[in-house]
């Protein structure tokens, strides 16, 4: 009662507070909370949107266990995590620990850099996909037979694909990892680095003892965020192999893409939920993976 | 007027006489379909026909982008909040069906038997026990289009009319750079585009042997006859080396920028083809098979009436739905749109027949077949991989098909069980 008549400060003051978070809170239930427990429930369930939902119990997964396609795209998502994360962490660093040194025009190298992250992934993944077709129109195969050598199939290939797919994607994916790593870099303190410079510590000594350490939380942040990416790209394949989405014969496809597939070609809606929901249990899994690995660090 | 007549109105598709069955106040109804600017100017044409001759029925148009069509209206007709006439894929019209989202066209107005002869038998497969359920305005077959330049600077005259002559044209009209490197293709190919109709309708049935079954249950390609079909699809790459599947990205754009003497594409192709500038293109049958066989693979869209649709507003879909399949809307469709009249009469006119980009089309039409896909998605997959584990891994062909038979197989199996 007293809540409502009588209110203490302390009272309003939390009172204005769920006030304006209410509006957040019901935003994030009805479009968030809500859809992605709806997606488990659909996992058990059949439907094709047209006709009434139809409890089918583990029959979805057991499709998908047993659905070579499945585990050829499971792969292939990891290919992309376990190749894009550790190649963009190493260039996007190298970069920035350059970077941050260069005072010659500093703000314009930093911009060339984070322009890929601003443009559109779609637009980006057709100029990409003209770079690597055959020739007389792929600019790539075009260089090489100028110079005499054969041409390289990237995309019409079940080995090159998913590299050649992945390469855009790790290059867009730079320049946002690369201005948290500089903003990590100027957040150590100076100091440290007089002293090892007093000290007379090697500058590789300098980088493995202080930088890197002291760049943890930046790193953690990077891995975690790049891996979620990875794990659910999308853009980039299906832009870049249209036709033939995720292919040729599966060779690019990922996860998020066999989804999107299951639903809106083949109107399979819950054996895309389950797919969806072994997504969301890698991601889970991945993310706390990493935290728990880097825990003592941070 | 008494009752009688009215009927026998009713029974004539002109829409001038359905006029005077004509309720006594404005009526509403919705129309759907997907965005293509010149189906978009046909139908407008054909509404505002319609809206003339009716005046107490007004028609309201609504589209949406290709790409979101199918999930826009497989989500707003069981939601109640779809139109009263909708046009959809004929291989979509089954789920609507057995979900019951669609109303049997009356046989008073749209008597079976009637359309059995006036239609293409290709569109019977929209009949369920006994009764319509949807009919097409238009329907689209393929065929060859070939450069004529190209064939000029070869020497040819007349386009192949056998597959034999489509491969030795091809190569003389093939042109490579120093390295091997194919820099002008003879022929397309590209299992994405249409060329997996192609062979799914076309070649498959040239080489000797049906897709599918009758009840479209069971694969039957998986013999002597679809391998033959299997590898001479890809000899063309392998061994003839007249077309590389992913020359210059898709089929079709080596064939509009001139770097390609001949293309199999369907007729929706002409109005993209009659707009670009310099290339000076003709259509052909396409070419017959080792023993003579003709073949061609036709599909079309329907319009249908949803279960929405009731009292005034069922009466007035049942008009327009009268109209826009008559043989008036078609001849407007054809001449706006590029696609073909759904009855052979209206089709298969002299004209038509002699017409020089239509014609090879029409005539194709006469020895049509339709897929009736579960799911084209998936059934494509099955061939463009197919073709893919012999281009891309050397798969022998005989191989690669009788897995892609068991893939197809399997799938069918687990539709037909679900049904």
């Amino acid at each position: 009662m007293g809540l409502f008549h009588n209110p203490t400060v302390e009272q309003r003051r939390t009172r204005w507070a769920w006030t304006f978070l209410a509006l957040p809170i019901v935003f994030y239930v009805v479009v968030r909370f809500w859809p992605t427990a709806d997606a488990f429930v659909l996992s058990f369930e059949k439907w094709n949107l047209l006709k009434p939902r139809e409890f089918v119990g583990w029959k979805n997964y057991v499709e998908l266990w047993n659905d070579p396609v499945f585990w050829k795209v499971f792969r292939n998502t990891f290919a992309y995590l376990l190749i894009g994360t550790p190649i963009s962490l190493v260039l996007s660093f190298f970069v920035a620990w350059h970077l941050d040194k260069v005072r010659f025009m500093h703000g314009t190298i930093r911009a060339l850099y984070f322009l890929p992250f601003m443009t559109s992934a779609v637009a980006m993944a057709w100029v990409w996909r003209w770079f690597y077709q055959p020739v007389p129109i792929g600019l790539f195969n075009n260089l090489l037979s100028s110079f005499g050598f054969s041409q390289i199939k990237f995309l019409a290939s079940t080995t090159n694909a998913l590299p050649s797919v992945l390469a855009p994607a790790i290059w867009a994916g730079l320049g946002f990892q690369i201005i948290i790593f500089m903003a990590g870099l100027r957040a150590i303190p100076g100091s440290y680095y007089e002293a090892a410079r007093i000290d007379g510590v090697s500058g590789l000594t300098v980088l493995w003892e202080i930088t890197l350490p002291l760049l943890k939380p930046t790193i953690v942040f990077i891995v975690v965020f790049s891996s979620i990416g990875f794990l659910r790209i999308f853009d980039q394949v299906f832009n870049m192999t249209t036709n033939d989405p995720g292919g040729p014969l599966n060779a690019t496809k990922p996860l998020v893409l066999l989804i999107y597939q299951t639903a809106f070609a083949s109107y399979d809606m819950g054996y895309a939920a389950a797919q969806t929901v072994v997504l969301f249990l890698i991601l889970l899994a991945v993310s706390l993976l990493q935290l728990y690995i880097m825990r003592d660090r941070v | 007027m008494t009752k009688l007549t009215r009927r026998m109105m009713l029974g004539a598709a002109a829409a001038t006489a359905l006029m005077a069955a004509a309720p006594a106040h404005a009526v509403e109804i919705e129309y759907w379909q997907y965005f293509y600017q010149q189906r978009v100017d046909a139908m407008n044409i054909l509404i505002a026909n319609f809206e003339k001759a009716n005046p107490d029925i007004t028609v309201k148009m609504t589209t949406f982008p290709y790409d979101d069509y199918r999930t826009k209206v497989a989500a707003a007709i069981p939601a109640g909040e779809g139109p009263d006439v909708v046009q959809l894929f004929y291989g979509w019209l089954n789920d609507y069906v057995t979900a019951g989202l669609i109303q049997p066209l009356p046989a008073d107005a749209f008597p079976p038997d009637q359309i059995d002869k006036d239609f293409f038998p290709m569109v019977q497969a929209m009949k369920v026990d006994g009764q319509y359920m949807a009919l097409p305005t238009a329907v689209r077959s393929l065929a060859l289009f070939y450069n004529k330049r190209l064939f000029a600077q070869a020497g040819i005259t007349t386009p192949p009319t056998t597959l034999d002559e489509l491969v030795a044209d091809a190569k003389l009209m093939t042109k490579t750079d120093g390295a091997g490197n194919i820099i002008q293709e003879g022929l397309t190919s590209g299992m994405t585009g249409q060329d997996h109709q192609w062979m799914r309708e076309v070649l498959f049935r040239q080489f000797g042997t049906a897709p599918y079954s009758d009840d479209r249950k069971t694969v039957t390609y998986d013999n002597e006859a679809g391998v033959a079909a299997l590898k001479w699809y890809t000899d063309l790459q392998l061994t003839d080396k007249v077309t590389n599947s992913t020359f210059m990205d898709e089929a079709q754009a080596a064939f509009k920028a001139g770097r390609a003497g001949m293309h199999i594409d369907g007729s929706f192709r002409i109005g993209a083809l009659q707009s670009t500038d310099g290339l000076d293109w003709g259509v052909a049958e396409l070419p017959a098979g080792p023993t003579g066989i003709k073949s061609n693979y036709a599909s079309y869209w329907v319009n249908a009436i949803t279960s929405q649709a009731q009292g005034e507003k069922l009466a007035a879909a049942e008009k327009f739905m009268a109209y826009i399949t008559s043989d008036e809307a078609m001849d407007i469709w054809l001449k706006t749109v590029g696609e073909l009249p759904a009855k052979p009469a209206a089709a298969l006119t002299d004209a038509n027949k002699a017409d020089p980009i239509y014609g090879p089309f029409v005539n194709g039409l006469a020895y049509a077949h339709a897929t009736l896909f579960a799911d084209e998605t998936t059934q494509r997959t099955v061939l463009v991989d197919a073709v893919n584990r012999v281009l891309l891994e050397g798969q022998d062909p005989a191989e690669s098909l009788d897995v892609a038979a068991k893939a197809e197989q399997a799938f069918l199996d687990k539709f037909f069980a679900d049904q």
